[in-house]
């Protein structure tokens, strides 16, 4: 019988997670961001109807990059969570830290147990009556969570697309506006990474996904659900304003 | 080739229902959890009185016109001939394009109705569509049939299901059965112990060109013929300054009709019955 060779458990985490982050890498980047009105979320996505960006319960959404059903599965997991949460409690139980929490669990057991981690890494996001109360958990791969204030870029060029937000992220934009940063930030790091002098160009309606989550949807639509997609008509007079400008 | 529980995946995933899941991971948490089963009960167990037991809703009147639907509910519940609530409501917005009311065992027609919106919900979240009005009116048909054996103990719980139809741009109405059948229904329909009475109201009242405002007065109309002469309907309390449930849906969505509005209505209504000085 032959003995198997020893590969100490450092290497073998390191390992699964260059694995996982050469997954996320390829991904292109998402924005979540926290305003004034709410909480804009963008995304770079070419495909209108295989979404990145997702509801999950009245006030909190779900953003991800990585592999498409892996991450679908963990937003339909988060779904159901939150209605059998909200439906055996009350509504107002359902909270983003508990949701965070039992991803952050789930994605930990996954990294260290199953035969490959899940490459994904995801924001969960809940608006509060105010913006000192907007939550954004970002989670890792590996399971690991993090609570950021402000914004929240993931996928492939989010470095650079953090350095392009720096300057014109401020907790006083509309949501309008904070679409329009993001939508520049994005176009500004995939023109970069591509070395092209593109960078004037308008940032395309059919290569952004967008959703707000607006702070009052009950005063705005009369809707306690704050969650609310953008679509092409509204998306392209938005990105066209900020051209105009 | 697909590994085998890989493959059996793909079919259950068609069943996306959130109270389909929650009968196979949490049975306790469905309205009708807790029933005795028929090895214990047996067919000698029904019916029983276990209809004194909670409170019973009453009256619900539903009805199309152009462009949309309406349903109003009265306010009363009762136990025997007690009054339990003067308050409560019995007609719910289901989504953002449909309504239902429930008559009957009242807990556990709150509960039906809290988990048929949760359910509604919970299909668009995962599918990113709404459900269209049929694939609801079927849901809640198999909702009310799981509800069958508390409602052979006298527990049952008959819901009105109306909304509007994004496709045709028509509004529709839907009745059931205890037994989960499903009957689609034209004009106007009522249901609850009322219901004969506001029928025949409606009959008299309900033509094909009412607009919004028409149809309030009639659905405000037909349940004030109803509680005239069924006790366990209750009309419109001006004491308390208490009215109807109504709810308007049609293209722009779900609304309910403000309280002013219906005290408006509701005034005049009991205006010219005065006035008019006869027995009805």
């Amino acid at each position: 019988m032959t003995q198997p060779f020893y590969v100490s458990p450092e290497q073998l985490m390191k390992d699964r997670a260059d694995f996982a982050r050469k997954g996320i890498g390829r991904g292109r980047s998402v924005v979540v961001m926290s305003c004034r009105d709410g909480i804009a979320l963008v995304a770079e996505n070419p495909s209108p109807s295989l979404h990145k960006l997702g509801e999950i319960y009245d006030r909190i959404a779900f953003a991800a990059v990585g592999k498409y059903n892996e991450f679908e599965s963990l937003r339909q997991a988060g779904v159901r969570y939150a209605d059998i949460r909200g439906y055996s409690y009350a509504r107002e139980d359902v909270t983003a830290r508990g949701l965070a929490s039992v991803y952050a669990q789930s994605l930990g057991a996954v990294f260290t147990a199953e035969s490959k981690p899940f490459e994904v890494e995801l924001v969960v996001a809940e608006v509060g009556r105010t913006q000192e109360s907007d939550h954004l958990y970002r989670l890792m791969f590996d399971g690991s969570i993090a609570d950021e204030a402000g914004f929240v870029v993931m996928g492939g060029a989010a470095d650079a697309v953090v350095d392009a937000l720096r300057a014109s992220w401020s907790p006083d934009l509309g949501l309008h506006e904070a679409v329009q940063a993001s939508a520049r930030s994005l176009r500004r790091a995939s023109a970069d990474s591509s070395d092209e002098t593109s960078g004037a160009r308008t940032p395309d309606a059919s290569v952004l996904e967008v959703a707000f989550l607006e702070r009052d949807p009950d005063t705005l639509r009369g809707s306690r659900r704050a969650f609310r997609r953008i679509g092409e008509p509204e998306l392209g007079t938005l990105l066209q304003q900020e051209q105009d400008t | 080739m697909l590994p085998e529980d890989a493959a059996s995946a793909i079919p259950g995933a068609a069943a996306g229902s959130f109270a389909g899941y929650l009968s196979v991971h949490h049975p306790a948490l469905l309205p009708s959890a807790g029933t005795p089963t028929t090895a214990t009960s047996g067919v000698a167990a029904a019916p029983t009185g276990a209809g004194q037991l909670a409170p019973h809703a009453t009256t619900i009147v539903a009805m199309t016109f152009p462009g949309g639907v309406l349903m109003a509910g009265d306010r009363r519940a009762t136990m025997g001939n007690v009054i339990a609530s003067r308050h409560i409501e019995k007609v719910f917005p289901a989504d953002a394009y449909s309504v239902l009311g429930i008559a009957g065992s009242a807990g556990i027609g709150v509960d039906l109705a809290r988990l048929f919106q949760v359910e509604l919900e919970h299909y668009e979240k995962i599918e990113a569509t709404r459900m269209s009005l049929d694939g609801k009116a079927n849901r809640l048909a198999a909702m009310v049939r799981q509800n069958l054996p508390l409602a052979m103990q006298g527990l049952a719980v008959v819901p009105l299901f109306a909304g509007f139809d994004t496709e045709r741009r028509v509004g529709r109405l839907f009745s059931f059965d205890a037994t989960g059948g499903r009957y689609e229904e034209h004009e106007h329909h009522s249901v609850g112990s009322g219901s004969v009475f506001a029928r025949g109201a409606l009959k008299k009242l309900w033509n094909p060109h009412l607009d919004e405002a028409a149809a309030v007065r009639v659905g405000v109309e037909a349940l004030y013929d109803a509680a005239d002469d069924d006790s366990a309907t209750g009309g419109p309390d001006v004491v308390r300054g208490l009215w109807p449930v109504v709810y308007v849906v049609d293209g722009t969505g779900t609304r309910r009709v403000p309280d002013r509005e219906l005290e408006a209505v509701a005034r005049e209504l009991i205006g010219a019955r005065s006035s008019a000085g006869r027995e009805a």
